[in-house]
């Protein structure tokens, strides 16, 4: 009636994940049959399309997942699959709601649909997924190439703006590389590049960053040499942002670092100079720059310009309130009026069709995807998994905050990606890598000491309970 | 270090949390707001994107939505516009809805309860839902006649089914085409509804239901019929002087100061009506008294504030009377009586109904967008102003004012018709007379197929002259009841 002893036996929950895999589908799969019913009466060939894609992406990754990382987290991979799923069946409803404006004349030309450019991208960020998670067999592995990612995450960053408008302006944001009509946006890859690094550098200089310093007005401050390699990357990191325009990314790169400062260094006055320092800089970027002028007038009094400035942000919110408590049911709505429908504000276009408590449900399905990631972080063994993971899950947090808050009228809209939802190889692609890591991280931290090291074992039971 | 990440993670729990509170700010609290705020067009979008039911009279729609290729789905269309105006109403992006298209707005619409069913139906099976349609009591040739006959005037035209309640034309004048305010066209309809509002002839009024004028004679039938319930018999000798002085000031005069009778002293009640004797009625209502002569007026359907169609009417009433004096200017249909076009059709059809008053009513049925019926309106017995003895009586005295009083241009060959003209003195806002109101009220006793007519033209006579409401008015109110009379046999 005992277990074997020398054996502690820690299940690895991939059957739990291969059927949320399943439930996750089958959401997806009911979310594009009602799109498809209220649109256009009837059901057709791309409700198999936008399920099976997910679908076989989840149950491929699933399998891989059963092979190299065997004690991941359970919870990630039918998340990612479902939001993944459910923005695809969104974006596909965004062009029929576009084509629709077009054909009527009273929105934008329709240059061609969006839905099966992101089912490629779904396809080659799964592959993406598998590369990673098949040869990072272990997350402390990359800690060794940290100043290599940190170039090529720099390199990522500058080279949109370095490169002439016409290859990297998009929308006034100079942050993109536009070849041969595909559309990149090296900073997304740049931000989790530079959190490996960052997680790196923060642990290997650690103890010197917590230990020696110099006290002023009580809070201690690291000597110059130590810290500053970080600094210098920060401020070009922040500079190309400026550069770039692209407000979002910048407040994104900010918070992550202040964050990795005061979970490696455990001092609460890192968290206090980097507010003052973010006040001082919100407060010059918009002595300077006009489009954060802009951005901030939008938001205090968004309807003094229905028809102008305004315009994109009271539609948005016009959609949510549209929407109310239980949304006009997928397709039923006209989220296709706000500009940027399917990424920027792809949320006000679920607010609009599910309501309040599908956005709510929305949320707290990315909280989870949040909470599993700081588990990890928590559970795992060594500083740089447990920098990583925070640094990691903070990301998907803070930019689902910085959305969700602009597209609401919360906060000043800064233009991110939902992640995971949104329309956008960069971004789809950028968030399937930081799937794969966070997948490696829970890996490490679940998993059972290997028997080899292992060279006491404990009793598998205490005395009491062994008969008499 | 993991008291650290925990912090980091309840730091984002706050963020997610005030997230979830300003959502519930905007989706729940604001939602109304943003919902009908002028700069969003969804409810708007989502209102014409399905095809509105239909208004239907006898089976030929007079509202009908038609398919477009805008980005509004469907166009509402009058296909007879200005002639039902004063029924449909209008569909407007910018000015709301009116008439018939906000009163059945829910069955048009589809969002009846009743269409629940219908909804889900549509919803599993893909079809585009649509609205109910509502049918209505209009008889066609009786508007048209009746439209026509008022083109180029201003005044309304009111018939009524005297054995149901139904009714059978309602048209105001001068008209519009709804079309104008119901097109997708913003400018248009902004223009088209300036223009319509600062025309003084007020072409949006619904004069059938919601215009109120001075009776004049007209309501000398309330005041016969209360005499008759006194007591009173046609044939009674009553005090007809040709100047009579009224018991609290003033005198009472007749049209040009005629007298009423040879001997210029007295008349006959049935010769009082036919001949629309002033100073007779006068005199009358005082005797009666006024609280019989109100609750005679009451039994008529006046005084009623809340009364519906379902089109709303307004209110007739006898105003307020202070001393006999102002009884006795009231009794002749002046002072501060005034009656809408229903109600002077409302007085003739309790009339021909041997003193059963129905109530009135519009819509016949109410179709599910399969057109199934949803609803059939039953006739409603609204009072019994007579009882059918003494209506008998008074009957006799209104078919005598067509036969050889003032409304003679009523008759109709072989039909016995009955009336009332009248010839209302009215003034201007400042006081100043204006030429008088022609008024007739009658009806056509067909066995078959009755039917009561109130004609109201404004300032259509000439002050001092009485003979307005029989010249003008009773004509056209003939020619409406001739019209239905021909195309009911005609079937």
């Amino acid at each position: 009636m005992t277990p074997p002893s020398g054996e502690v036996r820690v299940p690895t929950r991939r059957t739990a994940e291969l059927i949320l895999l399943v439930f996750a589908i089958a959401i997806v799969f009911a979310a594009e049959a009602i799109v498809e019913a209220t649109r256009d009466g009837r059901v057709n060939r791309n409700l198999i399309v936008d399920s099976i894609v997910p679908l076989a992406a989840g149950v491929v990754a699933h399998l891989v997942i059963r092979r190299v990382a065997p004690y991941a987290d359970p919870l990630l991979l039918p998340i990612v699959v479902l939001l993944n799923g459910l923005g695809l069946v969104m974006i596909h409803r965004l062009d029929l709601g576009l084509k629709q404006q077009s054909d009527d004349g009273t929105g934008p030309n329709f240059t061609g649909a969006a839905a099966p450019t992101q089912i490629v991208w779904t396809a080659l960020g799964i592959v993406l997924f598998l590369l990673i998670i098949w040869f990072v067999r272990d997350h402390r592995m990359l800690a060794r190439y940290a100043y290599t990612l940190a170039l090529a995450g720099m390199f990522f960053l500058v080279l949109p703006s370095v490169l002439p408008a016409r290859f990297s302006e998009v929308n006034g944001a100079r942050i993109w590389i536009r070849v041969a009509g595909f559309s990149i946006q090296p900073g997304e890859f740049a931000k989790i590049l530079l959190t490996i690094f960052a997680s790196a550098y923060l642990v290997s200089k650690r103890d010197v960053l917590s230990l020696a310093g110099r006290r002023f007005l009580g809070i201690d401050f690291p000597r110059g040499r130590d810290f500053g390699p970080l600094l210098v990357v920060w401020l070009i990191c922040i500079g190309v942002l400026i550069r770039g325009h692209d407000l979002g990314t910048s407040l994104m790169f900010f918070g992550l670092f202040v964050v990795l400062l005061y979970v490696a260094t455990e001092r609460v006055g890192w968290v206090v100079v980097g507010l003052l320092l973010f006040a001082a800089g919100a407060y010059i970027a918009y002595q300077v720059f006009s489009n954060v002028q802009t951005r901030v007038t939008v938001w205090l009094h968004v309807f003094d310009y229905p028809g102008g400035i305004g315009y994109q942000v009271s539609q948005s919110l016009f959609g949510l309130g549209t929407g109310g408590l239980f949304g006009t049911g997928l397709g039923g709505g006209h989220p296709e009026i706000v500009p940027l429908p399917a990424t920027d504000f792809i949320i006000s276009s679920f607010g609009e069709e599910i309501g309040l408590f599908g956005l709510v449900a929305l949320l707290v399905i990315y909280v989870l995807f949040i909470a599993r990631g700081f588990a990890a972080g928590l559970a795992v063994r060594d500083t740089f998994g447990k920098l990583l993971a925070t640094g990691l899950s903070f990301l998907v947090a803070l930019q689902l905050f910085v959305v969700v808050a602009g597209v609401t009228r919360l906060l000043p809209e800064t233009g991110l990606t939902t992640p995971f939802l949104s329309y956008g190889g960069s971004s789809l692609l950028a968030n399937y890598v930081l799937l794969a890591l966070l997948l490696r991280i829970s890996d490490a931290a679940r998993r059972p000491p290997s028997p080899s090291k292992h060279s006491a074992p404990e009793p598998a039971v205490t005395p009491q309970a062994i008969p008499a | 270090m993991n008291r650290q990440i925990r912090r980091v993670a309840i730091t984002v729990g706050i963020l997610m949390a005030a997230l979830l509170v300003n959502l519930n700010y905007v989706q729940v609290v604001k939602s109304d707001a943003y919902r009908n705020n002028k700069n969003n067009k969804r409810v708007i979008l989502n209102e014409y994107a399905n095809p509105r039911g239909s208004i239907i009279v006898q089976g030929t729609p007079i509202a009908e939505s038609v398919a477009t290729k805008d980005e509004l789905k469907y166009l509402r269309k009058y296909p007879d516009g200005p002639t039902y105006a004063d029924l449909t109403g209008w569909y407007s992006l910018v000015y709301d809805k009116n008439g018939l298209e906000e009163t059945e707005d829910g069955l048009l619409s589809g969002s009846d309860s009743r269409l629940l069913g219908t909804r889900i139906t549509d919803l599993l099976t893909g079809r585009t839902p649509k609205g109910g349609s509502v049918s209505l009591t209009i008889n066609k040739a009786a508007q048209e006649k009746a439209y026509a006959g008022l083109a180029g005037r201003r005044g309304a035209v009111v018939a009524l089914d005297p054995r149901t309640g139904a009714i059978l034309a309602a048209v105001s004048s001068p008209s519009y085409d709804p079309s104008v305010l119901s097109s997708h066209n913003l400018d248009a309809i902004q223009a088209a509804w300036k223009r319509l509002n600062a025309d003084k002839d007020q072409p949006l009024l619904p004069r059938a239901f919601q215009a109120t004028y001075p009776p004049g004679s007209v309501f000398k039938v309330v005041v016969a019929a209360a005499a008759l319930k006194a007591g009173k018999k046609p044939d009674d000798v009553i005090p007809g002087p040709t100047v009579l002085p009224l018991p609290d000031g003033g005198t009472m005069h007749n049209f040009a100061n005629e007298s009423c009778s040879k001997n210029g002293k007295t008349t006959t009640l049935i010769a009082a009506l036919t001949i629309s004797c002033n100073t007779a009625f006068a005199q009358l209502g005082i005797d009666t008294g006024q609280d019989a002569v109100q609750s005679e007026a009451n039994l008529f359907g006046m005084n009623d504030q809340d009364f519906s169609v379902p089109l709303s009417v307004s209110g007739s009433t006898m105003g307020t009377i202070e001393n006999r004096s102002q009884l006795g200017q009231s009794s002749i249909g002046q002072f501060n009586v005034q009656m809408t076009p229903l109600q002077a059709a409302m007085i003739s059809a309790a009339v021909e109904n041997n003193g059963t008053l129905m109530q009135p009513y519009l819509v016949q049925q109410e179709l599910a967008p399969n057109l199934s019926v949803l609803d059939t309106t039953q006739p409603k017995q609204q009072s019994q102003v007579l009882p059918p003895d003494l209506d008998r009586q008074l009957q006799q005295m209104m078919e005598n004012v067509v036969s050889k009083g003032t409304g003679t241009l009523a008759q109709i060959d072989n039909e016995r018709v009955g009336g009332k003209t009248g010839t209302a003195d009215n003034a201007d806002a400042k006081g100043n007379p204006l030429p008088p109101h022609a008024w007739f009220t009658g009806y056509a006793a067909d066995p078959v197929h009755p039917i009561a007519v109130a004609v109201v033209l404004e300032n259509a006579g000439v002050t001092g002259n009485e003979s307005a409401g029989g010249e003008k008015a009773a004509p056209l109110a003939r020619d409406v009841m001739k019209a239905y009379l021909a195309d009911m046999s005609g079937r």
